[in-house]
């Protein structure tokens, strides 16, 4: 119960009249992987917000990091959770190089009125290395693949160095070897430094193979949870995605495939 | 030529609005241009004209009239921008043409001679007073002071918002003293320049320095010269062909803009781009 870092009790969020989570419930230990699936409109983004306090609560509390996550508490707390969101569509042409996208991670933690400096730069330089995109330090943010700028965003979520490390589907729309990279460099984030993370997705084959525990998730409520091979059965998953039982079974042989 | 036109106090007063109003005028225009936000600012301007004009028409000081409605006009448009809870191009259209209504109600309403509303809508250095001169030196380095000293949050805002604030940096408020920097702009030059016109000198110049380079510091840099240089050049041109001289400035920077454009490096092939994938690797 002490290690416990991310604690939801029966949280509810709506979105004008859709409601988006129903009534979660949610215990996360430090250290922990954990996998969120389920099929679009599930509720998953909107769980990792109220982790990280963008989203808004209109019942339940949500407590990170021993904070209760409220409209004032939200912003001290994003800086201590990093959160990596899908590929964006960033302009070709906007003026900021690699490096200084990862330095955004930085600026939180730096706070008002400060700049920079010799300290900050070599962190970025170092996840930037960790990444594996010392290369492209220099080049503009606009000009990467979709899998590097997904690299750099894990970049920029690591130089913040925090303490919970959140993935909202940062493999979509990306090809299947882009998808395997950094899936791969997840799984070496969460093994090498033990980061809390929560990694969101409703492509099971995104579904990174370290996790401790998976959280199935349908329409705004916690559906089932377990460990992969308990979580992901081939019932569990026709029921979660509403697909016939045989049409599972065909998919998970086209997996095995690849 | 005859620099003995530089003596005379009028002159020295366009020349230093042409520089004051340059800067500010260049340095919101980088919000405007990276953030692809032309139009809320075209509105915000219209605003300020139809401010003005409700303080001509109710004798008050229209610059208070054009700060009033402008920073209403983005207190409307800032939540839609930033929840993007309705298309904003219809509900800042919506707005827009709701002001360009007012302004032109407020004129119809207004007895007497239509100079002074013309004279708003569009433009004239040339007969700015010291008073001008000084409010546009004050906004001027409120503009560029907040962002020397809010540059990496400014920064972390222009590239995405929701990113920004994901590592804890209040991006709402930011964007905010964006529209607020921004109609504060548009008032204290709508006299140098004139409602109609006044956007062009926001966005051309930041347009023109985005095409030329990939660092913010130096598109800040660029954005403030073209304008500086539009209002200089703008005001030669108005004084020796004697026309108009809020269209002269707006006619340079569109100038500029071209000829950024045609030279502009981003449309050409990168030197990477040559190089095999193999040989950047290594």
């Amino acid at each position: 119960m002490n290690n416990t870092v991310i604690n939801i009790e029966n949280a509810v969020v709506s979105y004008r009249e859709d409601i988006a989570l129903r009534g979660v419930s949610l215990r996360v230990k430090s250290g922990e992987f954990v996998g969120i699936v389920g099929p679009n409109g599930a509720g998953k983004t909107t769980l990792l917000t109220i982790v990280n306090g963008l989203g808004k609560l209109i019942h339940g509390q949500v407590q990170v990091l021993g904070h209760h996550v409220t409209p004032g508490s939200g912003h001290f707390l994003r800086k201590k959770v990093g959160y990596v969101a899908q590929a964006q569509n960033i302009d070709p042409r906007m003026p900021m190089n690699v490096r200084e996208v990862v330095m955004i991670g930085r600026y939180g933690l730096l706070g008002l009125f400060r700049r920079p400096g010799e300290h900050d730069w070599k962190i970025v330089d170092e996840m930037l290395e960790l990444v594996g995109m010392t290369h492209l330090a220099r080049r503009p943010i606009g000009h990467l693949s979709g899998g590097e700028q997904q690299r750099v965003a894990i970049a920029r979520c690591l130089a913040q160095e925090p303490e919970l490390f959140l993935l909202d589907e940062p493999t979509a729309s990306l090809d299947w070897r882009a998808k395997t990279d950094i899936l791969e460099l997840v799984r070496l984030i969460h093994d090498s430094r033990h980061l809390t993370t929560l990694f969101v997705t409703h492509d099971l084959s995104s579904l990174p193979v370290a996790c401790d525990r998976v959280v199935l998730m349908k329409e705004g409520l916690i559906w089932g949870e377990g460990s992969p091979e308990a979580a992901l059965t081939d019932d569990n998953l026709s029921q979660l995605y509403d697909m016939p039982l045989s049409a599972v079974k065909a998919r998970r042989k086209e997996a095995i495939l690849i | 030529m005859d620099l003995s036109i530089l003596g005379y106090q009028f002159m020295q007063n366009a020349i230093l609005s042409a520089v004051l109003g340059g800067i500010a005028c260049g340095t919101i225009g980088v919000f405007v241009v990276t953030m692809h936000m032309p139009f809320i600012g075209v509105c915000m301007s219209h605003a300020a004209f139809a401010g003005a004009l409700l303080g001509l028409w109710l004798g008050f000081n229209p610059l208070l009239g054009a700060f009033g409605v402008s920073l209403a006009s983005a207190a409307v448009i800032g939540p839609l921008a930033d929840r993007g809870e309705l298309s904003p191009e219809t509900s800042v259209g919506v707005i827009f043409s709701l002001m360009l209504g007012l302004a032109f109600l407020f004129m119809g309403l207004m007895p007497g001679t239509k100079s002074g509303a013309l004279e708003l809508l569009w433009g004239s250095i040339l007969t700015n007073t010291r008073s001008d001169v000084i409010l546009l030196g004050i906004v001027a380095a409120v503009v560029v002071g907040l962002v020397f000293l809010f540059y990496k949050e400014f920064q972390a805002t222009i590239f995405h918002r929701d990113m920004a604030r994901s590592v804890g940096i209040p991006a709402t408020v930011m964007l905010y003293g964006i529209l607020f920097l921004t109609g504060a702009t548009i008032t204290a030059s709508l006299r140098s320049i004139g409602g109609l016109l006044i956007f062009s000198l926001i966005l051309n110049p930041a347009a023109a320095a985005y095409q030329l380079t990939y660092s913010m510091k130096r598109m800040f840099l660029l954005s403030a010269g073209f304008a500086v240089l539009s209002g200089l050049m703008g005001l030669l041109m108005s004084y020796l062909f004697n026309i108009p001289s809020g269209a002269t400035i707006v006619i340079t920077s569109s100038a500029i803009f071209g000829i950024a454009t045609f030279f502009s490096p981003k449309r050409k092939v990168k030197p990477w781009q040559k190089k095999p994938l193999v040989e950047e690797k290594q």
